[in-house]
């Protein structure tokens, strides 16, 4: 059984969205792509605040959308909640009544509406700001409100329209971990619209890739990221991600190597994910000294020419950990010519613990 | 939706960097400022204090400040009833010619009040267009009654009500409706309960403009309602008619008038300019 089953077309004059996707219950699924890619379009589309051209959507055993069928449930009878980029709290109403907002339009009585909303406002950690007006609240603080007054009416699937990118820098981390608890760990459905890799990584278990309309890619996440096969993932992502379960001083492999980096959001013990950027590795032909580093034995699997830097795909060395397989290093061709490398090469990925991000992920 | 930067609006004046204005605004600024103030000062320095409270409480005036009062609150709940829906069509309705349609709205505003009364003679009268019907169907003739007096002011008042809170619609945007809609609330509760919250401000600013349009209207009440004392004759054709028979008499009404209006000014204010702009 699907949580969500839906084929979208939208005919625009700059172009057109046709795309098909599913979600399983409890299942994160994030939409990856640039602007203009028909993301904010589907999200409209499936929250019934736009009719698509063609296609259908359902949830459950339930069509709240069917073109041809001239079906279409309207916005506030469908049980799909919203969380948009800014907030947008009303701003005539508390904390507490934004969050009581959706129980109350559903008819439930006002003490357990408030009930329901304290209890969420709790979850989200601003049980204290409850009788504080928008305008009394920081971004940061509005959006968990908003989070809250999502969640509240228990939406069948919850939208996530880029809830991080209105966020400055000192909030979003935060907000990141409260949606992988509040949304993934409670096995909220949902579809996370995001430019962010990192925010797919923490937050999704499945991607898909929509660039001018059209899905390009889908997968696991970490497959997705990890190994992009479209140039636009490839620009965003392309990341270097090892699994394993998060330290102390970094993330420990399967095969019990610590690869240094600092944690956020992630309890030492869980699951985990170490990521950087291939622009942060540095390539050796011989092991180098000094410390806070991590320093990867591979063998170079290819060579791929990638504008004014050289990406080097990492292979498995015998004997070598089997996780740096596919792993990527951009240096710069001068770099490569110093090497004289050919694919088969035995060499040294070396990246600065400062350059290692731990993060939260499944499994 | 945090918003800095050196060209973000501040909130305190204290923490504001002046820029400089170039010298010789201040000129025509303090010209047009002489233009609006001295002439309320000339009319205070021209007043007759000691006669003014015998010329207040005298039943001319007494009637025409009660009948301008109940009748501009009427019009103005008028302007509530029926201007509130339009502004909300004019803002949000899918309608072909909506463009020409809010011409014409804004047309008492840029009509002279003289012709608008006219027009509405020719409308209501009991020859005309409507007025006919009406009194065929029910022996009622509306010109030269307090009803007439309403439906002027009603006339020349709608537009002010029309335009700001239009411009709150507008300003306010879809978007708290839609979420409220994602939220699980009907379109008449989200109306109810999210709309009319967010464009309060901009209603209440309407009303005190419409408000105070009405107080002053003069030209088409003339026309439509005649001077009528203690039926049509409101505070601003009193003044006309005073104005011939006993001066001191038309200042001291002019007076309270200007009372009135720096009431309205001061529960408007600064609202009412925001509504406007």
């Amino acid at each position: 059984m699907t949580a969500l089953d839906a084929r979208v077309v939208v005919r625009r004059p700059a172009f057109t969205l046709d795309v098909t996707l599913s979600a399983a219950p409890g299942e994160v699924l994030a939409v990856l792509g640039p602007n203009g890619s028909g993301k904010s379009t589907l999200l409209a589309v499936l929250a019934g605040l736009l009719r698509p051209d063609g296609g259908y959507v359902r949830m459950g055993d339930e069509t709240i959308t069917d073109v041809e069928a001239r079906v279409h449930v309207a916005a506030h009878r469908r049980g799909v909640g919203l969380l948009a980029q800014q907030p947008l709290l009303f701003p005539h109403l508390t904390a507490l009544g934004n969050v009581a907002f959706g129980p109350r339009a559903h008819g439930v009585p006002r003490t357990e509406a408030d009930a329901r909303a304290r209890e969420l406002l709790k979850a989200v950690g601003t049980a204290e700001l409850a009788d504080r007006r928008p305008s009394q609240m920081s971004g940061g603080q509005q959006q968990r409100v908003a989070l809250a007054r999502a969640l509240a009416p228990g939406p069948d699937l919850l939208l996530l329209d880029e809830p991080l990118a209105a966020l400055d820098v000192d909030s979003a981390p935060a907000m990141r971990s409260l949606l992988r608890r509040v949304v993934r760990d409670r096995k909220q459905t949902a579809l996370l619209v995001t430019h962010s890799a990192l925010d797919a990584l923490v937050l999704a278990d499945r991607v898909v890739v929509l660039t001018a309309g059209s899905l390009v890619e889908q997968g696991p996440t970490r497959d997705v990221l990890g190994r992009p096969r479209s140039p636009f993932t490839a620009r965003i992502a392309g990341l270097d991600l090892i699994p394993g379960i998060a330290g102390p001083d970094g993330l420990r492999t399967a095969d019990g190597i610590l690869v240094s980096g600092h944690a956020e959001g992630v309890d030492e013990g869980d699951p985990a994910v170490a990521v950087f950027p291939p622009s942060a590795v540095a390539v050796y032909a011989s092991p180098p000294s000094g410390s806070p580093r991590n320093v990867l034995p591979v063998r170079l699997a290819a060579i791929e020419p990638r504008g004014d830097t050289v990406r080097l795909r990492a292979g498995t060395v015998d004997g070598g950990p089997s996780w740096v397989d596919g792993l990527a290093a951009d240096v710069t061709p001068a770099a490569v010519a110093d090497l004289a490398v050919e694919p088969g090469a035995e060499l040294w990925f070396v990246v600065k613990a400062t350059e290692v991000g731990i993060h939260a992920a499944s499994s | 939706m945090t918003s800095g930067g050196p060209l973000a609006p501040s909130k305190g004046n204290a923490a504001r960097a002046a820029v400089a204005l170039p010298g010789w605004l201040w000129f025509p600024a303090a010209l047009a400022f002489a233009l609006i103030a001295l002439p309320v000062v000339g009319l205070l320095l021209k007043a007759d204090w000691p006669r003014i409270p015998e010329l207040l409480l005298s039943s001319a005036s007494v009637d025409a400040l009660l009948l301008s009062l109940e009748t501009a609150a009427v019009a103005t709940t008028l302007c509530i009833l029926l201007g509130g829906p339009l502004a909300v069509v004019l803002a949000r309705g899918r309608l072909r010619g909506l463009r020409f349609l809010r011409s014409v709205v804004l047309l008492p505003l840029v009509l002279p009040p003289v012709v608008g009364g006219l027009a509405l003679l020719y409308l209501l009268g009991r020859t005309g267009l409507v007025g006919k019907g009406i009194d065929l169907a029910f022996g009622v003739t509306i010109p030269f009654t307090t009803a007439s007096v309403i439906i002027a002011q009603t006339f020349v008042a709608l537009p002010f009500l029309v335009v700001s809170l239009e411009g709150a619609i507008r300003t306010a945007g879809e978007r708290y409706e839609a979420i409220a809609a994602t939220l699980g609330a009907s379109p008449a509760l989200a109306f109810r309960r999210v709309t009319v919250p967010l464009i309060l401000p901009g209603l209440v600013s309407g009303s005190i403009l419409a408000f105070a349009r009405a107080m002053g209207e003069f030209g088409a009440t003339i026309t439509f309602a005649g001077s009528l004392q203690g039926v049509t004759q409101t505070l601003p054709l009193l003044v006309y008619q005073q104005r011939e028979e006993d001066v001191d008499a038309a200042v001291t009404t002019s007076l309270l008038l200007v009372v009135v209006s720096v009431v309205v000014i001061a529960v408007a204010r600064p609202r009412t300019v925001q509504g406007v702009a």
